[in-house]
């Protein structure tokens, strides 16, 4: 049953999907339809925003509306239309090229504003669609198409970030934990003002096989290796928390969001316009 | 501002945004940047009472994405800036004009490149304007020279953005926007037209990229009974990517000639001194003023001296030049920059007519004096 709902999201005339075999693009995109259909949420009630990137194919196999737009600038056409139409589920898909490389500056306001909108992070350590290229996610020392000697560059910690920033909501989970991952999205989507959900993925073709991670199989098993559940992870000590992800739910905050806000402003305006209009320039 | 208070004394960029709020703009994002700040200052204060979104975004690429955003979803959008902002909105014009976003873009012109001289007035982003992003495309650009046409043109320019579906730049220029005129608030002809050509069909027939006979596909908006998608990337009708060579140059086509074949609806002009007259200016936006005084000056000593002034600079309006220059034996061309518009004129009119340029690009307005050493330096006997 939930699978026939799921799929009722999904434009499965355009399956295959265009990844390559081994990407984890497809597990986050079923776990999405899965939520959708949990939520029972409208079609023309929810807004896909996409950016470039093999992540940013998304919103091809998705069949809500959709704007497939400019690489990094997912969170701020997303901001406009959430803004805009605050009763709208706008959904901003993006890889950490998207998100945590280009578009750097729009998630730290996007998080900072608390707009209402939910960011599903493919996080694969690479550019995967130009050739595997490092990205600000790729580990230090990671061998990439253009880190040949090794990645001299340190990675964000995406989650950390977004927390930092002022998101009311952030999560990680892996392609690997999809019962995790499915439970987080629903939390996600039902919770207001910026949420994040960080999705570690495999990228077999380059960042597997750049850094000898094996096949599919090993990447994924390799991926599992790294995800630790939040609360083991407090429990580690600095040189064992290297190289390892806490997964689980990260932050849940219930500061109000951008629209409500905003709509608060809206009425103080109208009441002071009302006794005293604002002197002209 | 009460409204029945309806002339008034007022600056260009106070005009932009009335002009903006006269067409039933509800919502801007943008960057304050001199010398457009004051845009961005009055739709903070008098947007949230109407319902309206003033929003500050991080950086104009921001700005004009959330622009784009705002849009579908069914506002009608503007941003302002100048110089450097409008550079980094070239990305997201682009997005708008391949994904068909209707939106307007103002930009108070300042000296350039780079950050140049940030308080002083030209008129060099014409050319950028009109290729400022990437790719095969058209453009619709206006431009004002006093507060009137700065708050009637900004009405102009949401009325054309809806009707054709696609992003209006409205430049104006330090002078412009800083100087105080008399303005005449006409609501009622300004907030006719600004309405998005929505579509009628049943919504799982409704293809967003499906153009009517005059080469615009209507648009929904996100939250409508209509489920849509637009894209940045080639596409089919249905918004889908699509790599196929014949239907990318359908859509290259179509981009273009849904502006271009409907050029004369979109242009507008004004001609000043004597018709068809043998010395002819070409001019706009600030520069026009001083020629407007020239025009009376020479006219009145029976010269025979026209000026014609154009309103829009794209679709570039040529055969309004060739007929405006159809008795002339000398056209100047007087802008605030190297001769960015000398170009276009030149390719419009006969070889046989000289095209002279009356140009300023230090940063200080082109002056009635900068143009009449123009006609003194021709050659011309009677200057």
């Amino acid at each position: 049953m939930l699978r026939e709902r799921a799929l009722s999201y999904l434009v499965t005339e355009r399956f295959p999907v265009f990844w390559c075999p081994g990407c984890g693009n497809g597990v986050i995109l079923g776990s999405i339809a899965r939520t959708l259909a949990r939520l029972g949420l409208e079609r023309h009630q929810v807004v896909v925003v996409t950016g470039i990137g093999c992540w940013g194919k998304a919103d091809d196999y998705l069949d809500t509306n959709a704007i497939h737009g400019t690489h990094g600038r997912a969170l701020a056409i997303a901001t406009g239309i959430k803004v805009a139409r605050p009763e709208l589920t706008v959904l901003a898909l993006m890889g950490d090229g998207d998100c945590a490389t280009i578009g750097g500056n729009h998630l730290i306001h996007a998080a900072r504003r608390n707009v209402g909108v939910v960011a599903v992070v493919s996080n694969n350590f690479n550019y995967g669609m130009t050739g595997g290229q490092y990205s600000a996610t790729s580990p230090p020392g990671a061998t990439t198409s253009t880190s040949p000697y090794g990645n001299p560059e340190r990675n964000f910690d995406l989650c950390a970030l977004a927390e930092a920033a002022g998101a009311n909501y952030v999560a990680r989970a892996s392609v690997y934990h999809v019962r995790l991952l499915d439970r987080l999205l629903m939390e996600a989507f039902s919770h207001p003002g910026f949420c994040l959900v960080e999705v570690l993925s495999t990228c077999p073709v380059y960042f597997g096989r750049y850094n000898r991670l094996g096949g599919p199989a090993e990447v994924m098993r390799w991926l599992a290796s790294v995800c630790v559940p939040r609360e083991r992870y407090e429990t580690l000590v600095a040189q064992d928390r290297e190289g390892k992800f806490p997964i689980g739910k990260l932050v849940e905050r219930r500061r109000p969001p951008f629209s409500e806000r905003y709509a608060t402003l809206q009425a103080r305006a109208r009441q002071l316009v009302q006794q005293q209009p604002p002197p002209e320039r | 501002m009460r409204e029945e208070s309806r002339v008034q004394f007022m600056q260009g960029n106070a005009a932009l945004l009335e002009g903006a709020l006269a067409a039933g703009a509800d919502f801007f994002a943008g960057y304050p940047i001199t010398p457009s700040s004051e845009i961005a200052e009055l739709a903070s204060r008098r947007l949230p009472a109407r319902g309206g979104i003033y929003l500050q975004m991080e950086d104009e690429l921001a700005s004009m994405a959330a622009v784009i955003g705002a849009s579908l979803a069914g506002r009608l959008a503007f941003t302002a800036t100048s110089g450097p902002g409008f550079s980094l909105m070239q990305e997201n014009l682009g997005l708008a004009i391949m994904a068909e976003v209707p939106c307007v873009v103002i930009n108070v012109q300042r000296s350039g490149p780079s950050t140049g001289l940030a308080t002083r007035p030209a008129q060099a982003d014409v050319m950028q304007a009109r290729w400022g992003t990437h790719g095969d495309h058209s453009a619709i650009v206006l431009c004002a020279s006093t507060v009137q046409a700065c708050y009637r043109l900004a009405a102009r320019a949401f009325q054309l953005a809806e009707r054709f579906r696609h992003p209006v730049v409205l430049l104006a220029d330090e002078v412009v926007g800083h100087m105080r005129e008399r303005v005449v608030l006409d609501r009622e002809e300004q907030a006719r037209g600004a309405r998005r050509r929505m579509p009628n069909c049943a919504p799982d027939q409704y293809r967003p990229y499906q153009p009517e006979a005059d080469g615009v596909p209507p648009l929904a908006y996100f939250g409508s009974q209509y489920v849509f998608r637009v894209t940045g990337s080639m596409h089919d009708e249905r918004g889908f990517p699509c790599a196929d060579p014949e239907n990318a140059a359908r859509v290259i086509e179509r981009l273009s000639r849904k502006i271009q074949d409907n050029a004369p609806e979109i242009w507008s002009w004004s001609l000043w001194g004597t018709p068809e007259p043998e010395i002819l200016l070409v001019s706009f936006g600030a520069a026009a003023r001083a020629c407007r005084a020239v025009v009376e000056e020479y006219t009145q000593k029976g010269h025979s001296l026209g000026l014609l002034e154009l309103e829009t600079l794209w679709p570039f309006p040529a055969p309004i030049v060739r007929q405006a220059a159809a008795r002339a034996r000398l056209v100047v061309v007087a802008e605030m920059n190297l001769g960015q518009m000398r170009g276009e004129v030149r390719k419009a009119i006969p070889d046989r007519i000289p095209v002279l340029g009356a140009n300023r690009f230090d940063g200080e307005p082109l002056t009635p004096g900068d143009v009449r050493r123009c006609l003194q330096e021709s050659g011309e006997k009677s200057c």
